[in-house]
């Protein structure tokens, strides 16, 4: 469904990504793994079209997306959940999810698709009226990957979704990914709990100075010793 | 009493006045981010235009909204694109202030080409005529000014909370980098918050060139106050430029006439540093947040 080839990109003159290739395929769950400042969620940014690669190609249903803006990414079914939740604090609940649905194609079945995502999400449905800005971090996470669901994409990429969250609320937080990755959704997670990902996780790529420095399947990763030290503190 | 009730009916349609001046101003700096300093000469633009549609064309001034309108619309839409956008996207924050206060000189400089540095009187069309409302006499053109100023206000506030494109624009100004995950063309959004802000003081052109003599410096004089309306107001916030318009407005008329007409740009800019010193998010801006606008 999507790969990126030999993909350079960057903020300004500084280049953070060197010749990423990756590939996610239609159901699959894919998860990178790496450092602080390895450049995760500049890859998911460079896919989700708001950071332009500066050598390279990114296909997505075979057809070349290299260089398309933000909102022609939306278009094409990619939708980011970013790090650090990006709410609009000064709206509803409501209107925030409704955001989500902001292009034509999903704004045509916003209503159904309020109704599958708020099954999925009992307590933001009992938040809808209140303001974004006034949620508990875990509740606002909630808000956060409903918005991304109401965009109904193809393909939902995760930043860091436990990011500074209680560990109750994290536990919430994985169940509601599981039960995403159940309905067979492709999607691609970056996310601090390498453990936990990679049991959710088919494939899983590392990333180290901006560079793929090893890819395998989920469980092979669980067992590589390179992984178990830097990453799982084994 | 009556002599009460006459300044306080003044201060309030000068109120309007400033309101109807500010409303652009706030809305572009609120959303986009700008401060325009060339919003004055928008007026002054859209002042002029007033002026040839009404003695050229023989429009009525009124008329000449279908006019001026569109041209400020697109004269704000174009300077955000053209102008701004680039400035923006080169990541230099503060050198959009330069930019537009550059636009500012080039427009008078332009005027003065134009224009000369001759006064244009607009023929009123009866906008000038006294009407009595009780014990209190105002000009037909400025009970018109107070009226659409509060009408403008009205209509912004349900653009920006009940449609789907006002939804858009606030939550771009509430967070841009979410507002693109969501897919919306920041920059469009931009442009076209941009073009409302000018179509606005276009309005505010129309109605006040039957009314005031149009020189290329008309702008100068209004805008300094929409700056201090805009700050007391609560930067971004609609509905609080208006009150701060019209408690400028009842300043200004009530120092005028009690205690001296030289005084008047003092105590109103008093008030505005004072508020400044005192309650930095303005008198009506809930916290000191420069990150959204209210509706
Ligand atoms: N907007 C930006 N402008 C300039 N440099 C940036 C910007 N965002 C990130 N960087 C730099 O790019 C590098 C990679 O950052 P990135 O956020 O992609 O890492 P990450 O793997 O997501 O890290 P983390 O685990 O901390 O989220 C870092 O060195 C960072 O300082
Ligand atoms: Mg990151």
């Amino acid at each position: 469904m999507l790969t990126l080839e030999r993909v350079h990109a960057g903020y300004g003159a500084t280049t953070i990504l060197h010749e990423v290739s990756l590939a996610v395929g239609t159901g699959e769950v894919v998860t990178i793994i790496g450092a602080n400042g390895a450049g995760k969620t500049t890859t998911l940014r460079t896919i989700a079209g708001l950071v332009r690669p500066t050598a390279g190609s990114i296909t997505f249903e075979g057809q070349d997306v290299t260089g398309l803006t933000g909102h022609q990414m939306v278009d094409r079914g990619v939708t980011l959940i970013p790090e650090g939740r990006q709410l609009f604090p000064e709206m509803t609940v409501r209107e925030n999810l409704l955001m989500g649905a902001y292009r034509r194609a999903a704004r045509e079945r916003q209503g159904e698709t309020l109704d599958e995502v708020l099954a999925l999400f009992p307590r933001v449905r009992e938040r809808l009226d209140q303001n974004a800005g006034s949620l508990s971090g875990g509740e606002q996470q909630m808000v956060a990957i409903a918005r991304g669901m109401m965009a109904r994409p193809k393909l939902l990429m995760f930043d860091e979704p436990s990011l500074g969250l209680a560990p109750i609320v994290v536990a919430q937080v994985f169940e509601v990914v599981d039960r995403i990755v159940k309905t067979g959704a492709t999607v691609l997670i970056v996310e601090q709990n390498v453990f936990h990902t990679l049991k959710v996780a088919d494939r899983g790529y590392v990333l180290e100075n901006g560079e793929i420095v090893l890819t395998d399947a989920a469980a092979a990763l669980l067992d590589n010793d390179h992984v178990r030290r830097a990453y799982l503190g084994i | 009493m009556d002599v009460f009730l006459q300044v306080l009916a003044n201060g309030i349609m000068l109120g309007g006045l400033f309101a109807i001046v500010s409303v652009g101003l706030t809305l572009i700096f609120g959303i986009v981010k700008v401060v325009n300093f060339a919003h004055g000469e928008f007026l002054m633009i859209g002042m002029y235009l007033t002026y040839l549609a009404v003695t050229g064309l023989g429009m009525h001034p009124f008329a000449a909204l279908i006019l001026v309108v569109p041209v400020l619309f697109l004269m704000g839409a174009l300077t955000q694109r053209l102008l701004i956008q680039p400035l923006l996207a080169a990541g230099d924050h503060h050198i959009q202030i330069f930019a537009t206060v550059g636009l500012s000189t080039a427009l008078i400089n332009l005027a003065l080409l134009v224009f000369g540095a001759d006064i244009a009187n607009t023929p009123p069309h009866g906008l000038r005529m006294p009407v009595e409302i009780g014990p209190v006499r105002v000009l037909v053109g400025q009970v018109v000014i107070l009226g659409v100023a509060a009408a403008l206000v009205g209509a912004l506030q349900l653009f920006l909370a009940r449609t789907r494109t006002g939804r858009a624009i606030r939550a771009v100004a509430q967070n841009r980098a979410a507002a693109e995950l969501m897919g919306i063309d920041v920059d469009r959004l931009y442009a076209l918050t941009f073009g409302i802000g000018a179509a606005c003081v276009g309005t505010a052109a129309v109605l006040i060139a039957p009314l005031y003599p149009t020189s290329p410096n008309s702008g100068t004089y209004f805008v300094l106050i929409a700056f201090v309306v805009v700050v007391l107001g609560g930067l971004g916030s609609i509905r609080g430029a208006f009150a701060g318009a019209i408690l400028i407005g009842l300043i200004d008329s009530f120092t005028g006439f009690y205690v001296s007409s030289d005084m008047r740009e003092v105590a109103v800019f008093g008030v505005f540093l004072a508020i400044l010193i005192l309650r930095p998010s303005g008198l009506f801006g809930r916290q000191l947040r420069q990150s959204h606008v209210s509706p």
